[in-house]
């Protein structure tokens, strides 16, 4: 095991070296430099030239890229241009927001997306599972940044119950309370279309099951439908249901980006595309490195955990 | 039980409790005596020379002050951390008397060797601090050749040559002075740990979330009515302005042309103020059917500003007559009239000019600072030259790419390119973007290849000229030839606009751009 791990490990390594290799020289090719950003109308060549220097710009570029390497294995990721701040503490807090948003969005729709599978197959064809597959389509049809807008304007401008943006009040304590208020809406936002999809999946997997067999022996037996249901059709459908969530978490992370620019959630996405439009070289390449590196890790880790669960996947 | 009876009183209890944690609707109303600011971004720092955006001036203008600032409601400059200053003859030194008492919000004095720090932290590369850097708007001072410090309440800046425009340029942000002992303590960090003479004290900054100023009760001017200011980043339009309606800010800049109507009532104030803002045309006057003064008016008249200034930007914008804004009232030739919308005499001109049916290339951006709206008013540009009979094709560009593209000249690549600029001077724009010596080669922003000798030598004249009167009519002259010449299509001045809600009081939009928020109150 301890083999296996070590060489999910070293086989990470050029993994991030490519990604290191592709995103340098996309913020190379791309036309415009941060001086030109930073100049703005007064961006002559004269003191774009001179800015570049100062901003340690003028070096080849394949020079750069291996200071930036080396700096990088030091754990120095640089300073943002465009914020004057150290690039990993930048990343470091972006990510913690993200996390908090994407991770409240991916319970909401396992776990509502689930029951509501469960609840539309139990009752197929019933007044229940109408409403819920009316409202599992609506969800899946509806772009999250749009039903973002709809919702501050219903919830935040007209109804005044939660805060139209941000993570924290500007003044007042920072409770576990206050960051819920922050929160509902982005969430819930993020969670429709995912929800819908699970919801979906769910409900086909959970018909699936409740055809065999030994699901009709339970109910000959005698078990109550609700036992039925939750404990012996449900635990055999999760194994179906439980990839279309990994699918899922992969889907609300990416999708926190749009949920970020409405909800004006201090999050990773709305950083990067910030940096983007600025040219904040820096900024750009270490956010990309760091989440790419977060990514690489979760597979490792969920790889690990597959082959500890199922003895066939080879160590 | 019934699985659904279940299920629903399960939602029901759930849906309770959330409703209870929440409690009852968020009481949005922000506290008497802060003002909630909602800005367009995150600033990237709060140290004025280090800075070129006005989203940071914002800040910075309420945390330091500079020797001179602009006159409220002009873009004439008043004494600030100066009280007085003498011009010699030539018009190469500026000797300028300082404010007695003044102290930064660190505890440090104000006096001459302060002001001789500053200048040398950004201008002198082997000053101990220019590494606090880099300060992109340096050249603003590039003729400074020295500052000195005469005695403690003096100092001397000596120019390389005559430059007009040095005054209001101290008067920009640039030239905020900040604490030389703050700069010696925080070093590269400055910018987050600010600290100057202004109205307001820096209090905090939580990254992404807010920046929060505190009143300066020692403050030379007097004090501020507002206990504090917290200015919070929201970059999204819409966004910004479904916070200001749910009563989130109290205030917001840069209000979407369409949102206006949202504001209209009496639990807001809607304020407008037109700023040294041009947005223009380029028109490539070395080749192609622009080569032809007639063709370039004729562009002039077949082009209709009233609609766009009206129709595609909602009114926030008013049409512009020539090159320089009427912003800058003291050096603004009011004899000119806009280019008035004739089609009919547009076809005359293309026609006497031989250019019927000419193909048109056309740059425009997708977005950028000062450029309003651009595909939309690129679109209905395009419509009004097709109307004449110049076929027009767009090219559409992102910003940064779009500058790549314009900034080293349209020659062999296009007709005509979308453009804006907001500058503190009558002398920034048409000196590095209308010379002959201003040419992309030459390292100025002439990308149209505009050239005529007697706007050179207006110009050079305005410059070295330290009487304001003389500048002002040598501008005036300028903007006449101009004008006549077309070498852009001068299409709107830009107003800026701002809303608060009724709790505020006593507040101005400056046509600096800037926000001044010591005379403001709020209950």
């Amino acid at each position: 095991m301890g083999r296996y791990i070590l060489k999910r490990l070293v086989s990470a390594v050029p993994v991030l070296l490519g990604i290191t290799v592709i995103v340098f020289a996309i913020m190379a090719m791309i036309p415009g430099d941060p001086a030109t950003a930073i100049l703005g109308s007064y961006a002559t060549p004269e003191n774009v030239e001179k800015l570049n220097r100062d901003l340690g710009l003028d070096k080849p570029a394949v020079q750069r890229y291996f200071i930036w390497l080396w700096n990088m294995a030091q754990g120095d990721f640089g300073r943002s241009f465009s914020l004057n701040r150290p690039v990993l503490d930048e990343v470091l807090d972006r990510f913690g927001a993200t996390l908090v948003l994407a991770g409240t969005a991916f319970v909401l729709c396992s776990v509502l997306g689930v029951a509501a599978g469960v609840v539309s197959a139990a009752r197929q064809y019933g007044l229940a599972d109408k409403a819920i597959t009316f409202a599992v389509l609506l969800g899946i049809s509806i772009p999250s940044f749009f039903l973002g807008m709809m919702m501050i304007l219903i919830f935040a401008v007209e109804l005044r119950w939660f805060p139209a943006s941000g993570m924290w009040p500007i003044y007042g304590d920072r409770t576990v309370l206050v960051l819920m208020k922050h929160l509902a809406m982005p969430a819930l936002a993020l969670a429709v279309v995912a929800t819908g999809v699970v919801a979906r999946l769910s409900r086909s997997a959970m018909l699936e099951v409740l055809r065999q067999d030994y699901i009709r022996t339970a109910r000959a037996k005698g078990v109550p439908e609700r036992g039925v249901i939750w404990r012996h059709a449900l635990r055999a459908a999760m194994v179906s249901i439980l990839p279309v969530l990994g699918i899922q978490a992969g889907f609300v992370l990416s999708g926190a980006v749009y949920i970020e620019m409405v909800f004006q959630w201090p999050g990773v996405g709305r950083m990067l595309v910030d940096a983007i439009l600025k040219r904040d070289i820096l900024l750009v390449q270490g956010g990309v490195v760091l989440v790419a590196a977060c990514y690489v890790m979760f597979n490792i880790v969920v790889d690990v955990a597959q082959s500890l669960l199922d003895p066939r996947i080879k160590t | 039980m019934d699985l659904l009876t279940w299920t629903r009183r399960g939602m029901l209890a759930a849906g309770t409790a959330l409703a209870l944690s929440f409690g009852l609707p968020a009481a949005a109303r922000t506290p008497p005596g802060v003002l909630i600011v909602g800005q367009i971004a995150e600033p990237k720092a709060l140290d004025p020379a280090a800075v070129t955006a006005v989203n940071d001036f914002r800040i910075l203008m309420n945390v330091y002050d500079g020797l001179v600032r602009y006159k409220s409601g002009t873009l004439e400059v008043e004494p600030a951390l100066a009280t007085e200053w003498e011009i010699s003859e030539d018009g190469t030194e500026y000797t300028f008397t300082l404010r007695e008492g003044v102290s930064f919000h660190d505890g440090t004095p104000f006096d001459a060797e302060a002001v001789v720090f500053n200048f040398e932290r950004m201008l002198n590369e082997d000053h101990p601090y220019h590494d606090t850097g880099p300060f992109p708007l340096a050249f603003f001072f590039s003729s400074v050749s020295s500052v000195e410090a005469i005695d403690p309440m003096t100092v001397k800046f000596t120019l390389s040559e005559p430059y007009a425009p040095f005054l209001s340029n101290l008067a920009y942000p640039t030239g905020l002075i900040v604490s030389p002992a703050a700069v010696e303590q925080h070093g590269a960090d400055f910018g987050r740990n600010p600290s100057g003479t202004g109205p307001f004290t820096f209090a905090e900054w939580r990254s992404n979330e807010a920046v929060a100023v505190e009143a300066n009760p020692d403050y030379w001017g007097g004090a501020p009515e507002l206990q504090a200011v917290v200015f919070r980043p929201i970059t999204d339009a819409n966004t910004r302005t479904a916070e200001m309606l749910a009563g989130g800010i109290d205030m917001m800049v840069e209000v979407p042309p369409v949102a206006l109507s949202q504001f209209q009532g009496d639990a807001f104030q809607v304020f407008e103020q037109a700023g040294p803002h041009v947005w223009f045309l380029i028109l490539n006057a070395k080749e192609g059917p622009f080569a032809d003064k007639r063709v370039r008016q004729a562009a002039n008249y077949a082009i209709n500003k009233e609609a766009l200034v009206n129709d595609v930007l909602e009114g926030t914008a008013e049409v512009a007559a020539g090159p320089t804004p009427p912003a800058f009232a003291w050096a603004y030739n009011e004899a000119l009239e806009p280019y008035p919308y004739d089609p009919e005499k547009a076809k005359e001109l293309i026609a006497e000019a031989g250019a019927e049916g000419a193909e048109l290339t056309f740059y425009v951006t997708e977005g950028g600072s000062g450029m309003l709206d651009p595909v939309a008013m690129g679109t209905a540009i395009q419509a009004d030259l097709n109307a004449v009979g110049l076929t027009t094709r767009i090219e559409t560009y992102e910003w940064n790419t779009f500058l790549g593209q314009v900034n080293p000249g349209l020659e062999g690549k296009a007709d005509m390119a979308e453009m804006a600029w907001m500058t503190n001077d009558p002398d920034t724009l048409p000196f590095l973007a209308l010379r002959s010596e201003a040419w992309p080669d030459k390292g100025g922003f002439n990308s149209g290849y505009y050239s005529n000798p007697e706007v050179d030598d207006l110009l050079e004249k305005a410059r070295v000229a330290t009487d304001q009167n003389e500048r002002a009519a040598l501008y005036k002259e300028m903007q006449e030839i101009v004008q006549e010449d077309a070498p852009w299509v001068f299409v709107a001045n830009w107003k800026q606009n701002a809303v608060t809600n009724e709790r505020v009081e006593g507040f101005e939009l400056q046509p600096s751009f800037f926000l001044l928020l010591d005379g403001v109150s709020k209950d």
